[in-house]
């Protein structure tokens, strides 16, 4: 039987979804309207929150690109006084400095309650035992599902990312149901409970996202660690996960009208296109307050899937397909290869030349990063080489947050290219 | 006079994989320069390959023009005899005067053994030696 | 004074000693009922809930120590049903297993209460922003303040620890007014910003800082004073009595604990007998509320006094002085609780080593660096530099996973270290706080 965190809200359709949605669009502007960048915006564009009378005016507004936000650091692009703000959080930025997310008191709520409808539809209780292996603090994952779990009454393992051996001891330990982590992760747990010969019998459930994963790998997971596997999708620019997520049919997320208002468009040209056409998906939000975004160009590659699901609820999207842009998934955490070149500039010791291989080890990624040492900044010594090395990574680690391995190269010896740069050599397969 | 028993070691910066002290041999060989002396220090990916050469400035600029990373390193080189008790001599001296070795490494030259130091402080290194009877080499005899 | 909540923070003593007695009452006669375990003691000691007729009869019931929680690992004391645990929190432990904290929606509700108390004494409130530098996860001090400033009503930015320069960006561009990290932490990122030709005291909003987790000292607060131009208040409180709690008032003069949430007692360690008001002596901690894993008696292993005279701020409730060491052997790294034997017991399981092992501990620069000298087996040994790097590495790693804290290993020849042949002395620490 299918259970229902909201039911009513899930699976509201037709006419009543299509108000709500003219409604809290024309709210959602109206908030928007509070942010000099989007005021001029829908100055130039010629609309302003009045004009919206339902949701075929959406196609008037302007898009928000990435790059957008990084104009308004840090609180450009709040829509309420800072006392409403009671939270922060910061994703990756394009270049030197992150994107920071606001939420009021609100937001929290919302998300959390999204949170619980999405573990709800997998079949998650207060009965079952959450382990949350993902990173807490400024990333979105840790605290946003920890607040959604916690929601349901379930009981939270606050087990954060690392110390996979820990992790196991616990699972086994504290009779766990259910994991939330990276595919990548879970596959690596899986490997490492397979050469320690022992099996995870409480757990029945994995909650799975931050990067994208295929059918294959379900299949693995779901086999090997005798589970269900469900895929998750958000990011922290529409509050973080929670977005979108699979039911017990497994056959596309589905995301959450209510709150959000998405779109597929050709990314080279910006046109709208229809079901069971692939290309970039655009969200505008319906009930952020502290930071409505309008037409948010995601940068995932998906398409809606328009037949009814079985459970009852509404549109679903397929499972991420690709970028529309050269941004990187590590580990879950999002890189965009123009952060690695705005570090490397401000070391005088290297070149500005570098290439980044991305390889799986043990099902985890790996990044490494071959930078070509600069010739008058050679010493002779050895010691400092090593310095050296060791400085990238740690400037590298806080850029990113994420632990990369650099190689010094020899001056000259790493590809020249004339026109687009193709630094970056992805070798993963398939997930 | 302490500076003439200072020797210009050259350092090479290469990346730790086939063929790369190959390239450095064949590009010293076509120029003519000697190896006395070379020894290859490791750190994962890459590492640096010091030599004592009879002319690097030679060596400097030919490893250059074919893109390496090459600087000039001070280092001591200190003749021993070639018998039991040679190295103790010379590493007791040190020891003693709390000169800490960075590195070294040594060859067997016609006339004796030779070991190359890199010290903290060059110059006490040689006082002390010297002071201790001991014989180093200067610049002019390797080339 | 701004009080969260100020009938039960300036009730009259006599009110709080009769509160406290009634709670004390309830939680005796609830765990002699259904916790095995303190039933099982309170059987072993002789002692019945009705023999508990005044506060200070508490002083019949028995002790619990660390080791009680590993002999019943993960959960064997927890006294709710499953269902209604929704937290867990794990510790280091003093060897192999680590300690399991539960909790029932009550118990962190309760903790977060505290913490609203606390942090409202320091002065904060609705419109400050305060940046939690506290680990998150499975350690107490990131969620545990991040609940507390929520519940004020304080925005917060969650930045846990690390990536120092990061922390400084964004506390300037975000504005905090308020953080809470260790002392070292705060005193690593006043230095930091410097360098980073940021100065906390002129180019930031940071007035406050909430800072415990390790010992410091009216020195360093001055220190803070001065350069940074923040002010400092010491917080207090273990992950067994929940996580932090308990902190300083504005009046800074000790750290007030909620009488209706516990009840502490200063013991001498070696007979266990308790000492008389403004002794020094072991910190034993009761939880008066506490749902999922009770704690009568606790052994925290800390030594302070009690100050029960009135505060300045007219809070009525007791406070406790600054911690001034331990009874046992244990060291704060950065803020982790490490105990040697824990090392021991890591170092045993890696073949390569030959069992020998020297910790030295050193404050560097603000913050302090655990350094775990190793003997390598004799047939270990590689000529290769990079075999020994990777044994390094692994003890490294191995380390790390069992004490949640960085150490820096190094490889010593066979032979070189200390040996003992009674108690073995294997931690020399240099800090000076």
């Amino acid at each position: 039987m299918a259970m229902f965190w909201d039911k009513e809200r899930e699976t509201l359709r037709g006419k009543r979804l299509e108000e709500l949605q003219a409604k809290q669009l024309r709210w959602t502007v109206s908030l928007a309207e509070n942010v000099p960048f989007y005021r001029e915006r829908l100055r130039e564009a010629g609309i302003s929150a009045d004009d919206i009378r339902s949701t075929d005016d959406l196609s008037r507004l302007p898009f928000t690109k990435k790059t957008d936000l990084r104009e308004g650091y840090p609180f450009g692009f709040f829509a309420v006084p800072r006392r409403e703000i009671v939270r922060v959080h910061t994703t990756s930025g394009t270049t030197g400095k992150p994107t920071v997310v606001g939420y009021t008191q609100r937001d929290i709520d919302t998300w959390s309650d999204l949170i619980a409808r999405n573990l709800t539809m997998v079949g998650l209780t207060a009965d079952d035992t959450f382990q949350n292996a993902v990173n807490y603090g400024l990333f979105t994952g840790g605290l946003g599902f920890h607040y959604g779990a916690e929601r349901t009454g379930m009981m939270v393992v606050p087990s954060a990312t690392g110390n996979t051996k820990r992790q196991i001891e616990m699972i086994q330990d504290f009779g766990v149901t259910a994991l939330h982590c990276t595919p990548g992760y879970a596959l690596h747990i899986t490997e490492v409970i397979e050469e320690m010969g022992v099996t995870l019998d409480s757990l029945r459930i994995g909650c799975f996202g931050a990067e994208a994963w295929s059918e294959t790998m379900r299949h693995e997971l779901e086999t090997r660690l005798a589970i269900d596997a469900y895929d998750s999708y958000g990011m922290s620019e529409m509050y973080g996960p929670g977005v979108a997520f699979e039911c017990t049919e497994k056959h596309g997320l589905h995301i959450w009208e209510d709150c959000y208002l998405p779109e597929i468009i050709d990314p080279a040209t910006g046109e709208t296109l229809g079901p069971g056409e692939k290309g970039e998906l655009v969200i505008t939000s319906l009930s952020k307050e502290a930071m409505p975004m309008i037409r948010y160009r995601t940068g995932d590659i998906t398409m809606f899937i328009e037949d009814e699901c079985p459970c009852g609820r509404g549109l679903r999207i397929a499972r991420i397909m690709g970028r529309s842009d050269d941004m990187l998934v590590i580990r879950g955490i999002n890189v965009f290869p123009s952060q690695i070149e705005h570090v490397l500039l401000g070391i005088p010791e290297v070149g500005d030349q570098f290439m980044v291989y991305i390889d799986r080890v043990h099902h985890l990624d790996e990044m490494t990063i071959d930078v070509e040492m600069n010739r008058s900044a050679f010493s002779g010594e050895l010691g400092d080489l090593v310095g050296l090395q060791k400085q990238i990574q740690q400037r590298l680690q806080e850029a990113l947050s994420l632990r990369t391995s650099v190689r010094l190269v020899e001056p000259g010896s790493l590809p020249r290219f004339e026109g687009k740069a193709k630094r970056v050599i992805d070798r993963r397969g398939d997930l | 006079m302490q500076e003439e028993y200072i020797i210009k070691q050259i350092s090479v910066f290469s990346e730790n994989k086939p063929g790369r002290l190959a390239a450095i041999a064949e590009a010293l060989q076509k120029s003519n320069v000697n190896i006395f002396a070379f020894s290859i220090a490791e750190a994962s990916s890459f590492g640096v390959v010091r030599a004592l050469v009879d002319t690097p400035e030679t060596a400097r600029s030919v490893l250059e023009k074919l893109g390496f990373a090459v600087q000039f390193t001070d280092v001591i080189a200190v003749r021993m005899k070639d018998e039991p008790g040679g190295l103790h001599q010379v590493a007791r001296i040190l020891g003693d005067a709390g000169i800490n070795i960075e590195y070294a490494y040594a060859y067997s030259g016609r006339e004796a053994a030779v070991l190359i130091l890199r010290v903290s402080q060059a110059g006490e290194a040689i006082s002390k030696i010297r002071a201790a009877g001991g014989s180093l080499l200067r610049e002019s005899d390797l080339s | 004074m701004h009080c969260w909540d100020p009938r039960i923070e300036t009730m009259p003593k006599e009110d709080l000693q009769k509160l406290q007695y009634r709670l004390l009452k309830t939680l005796v006669y609830r765990l002699y009922s259904f916790s095995e375990f303190y039933h099982r003691r309170m059987k072993e000691a002789g002692v019945h809930p009705d023999d508990i007729r005044t506060l200070s009869d508490i002083r019949l019931l028995p002790f619990m120590y660390k080791h009680d929680l590993r002999d019943n690992y993960p959960n064997r004391i927890f006294c709710a049903p499953h269902d209604e645990v929704v937290r867990y929190h794990v510790s280091s432990g003093t060897t192999g297993k680590p300690t399991v904290v539960g909790y029932t929606r009550k118990d962190l509700d309760l903790w977060t209460t505290s913490l609203a108390r606390a942090l409202t004494s320091c002065g904060l409130g609705r419109g400050d922003v305060i940046q939690v530098s506290y680990g998150y996860g499975l350690f107490t001090g990131g969620l545990g303040l991040h609940y507390g400033a929520e519940r004020i009503g304080a925005a917060v930015l969650p930045t846990s620890v690390g990536n120092t320069e990061r922390q400084i960006e964004l506390m300037q561009d975000l504005k905090a007014t308020a953080i809470a990290c260790t002392p070292s932490y705060l005193i690593h990122i006043g230095e930091a910003a410097e360098r980073m030709g940021i100065s906390i005291k002129n180019d930031t909003d940071l007035r406050s800082a909430i800072i415990g987790a390790e010992p410091w000292s009216e020195s360093m607060r001055t220190r803070i004073y001065e350069t940074m131009g923040v002010k400092a208040y010491n917080i207090y409180g273990t992950s067994e009595i929940s996580g932090p709690m308990f902190s300083e008032c504005t009046a800074q003069q000790g750290i007030h604990i909620w009488g209706d949430i516990a009840y502490p007692e200063i013991i001498d360690p070696v007979t266990g007998e308790v000492l008389e008001s403004g002794e020094s002596g072991e910190l034993v901690m009761t939880v008066l509320q506490k749902e999922a894993l009770p704690m009568i008696r606790y052994r925290i292993g800390d030594i302070t006094r009690i100050d029960d005279e009135p505060c300045a701020c007219g809070r009525t409730h007791p406070r406790i002085q600054r911690i001034t060491g331990r009874v046992d052997d244990m060291l704060i790294i950065r803020g982790i609780n490490v105990f040697p034997s824990a090392v021991e017991h890591a170092l045993l399981g890696i073949p390569e080593l030959a069992g020998h092992f020297l910790i030295e501990v050193d404050r560097k620069g603000s913050l302090d660096d655990m350094i775990v000298r190793v003997e390598v087996a004799p047939e270990a040994f590689s000529d290769r530099i990079n075999d020994l790097i990777n044994i390094k590495k692994k003890v490294e790693h191995t380390l790390k996973s069992a004490l949640n804290v960085a150490v820096v290993v190094e490889l010593a020849e066979p032979g070189s270290l200390p040996r003992f042949e009674g108690k073995a002395k294997r931690v020399i620490d240099r800090r000076v706080i």
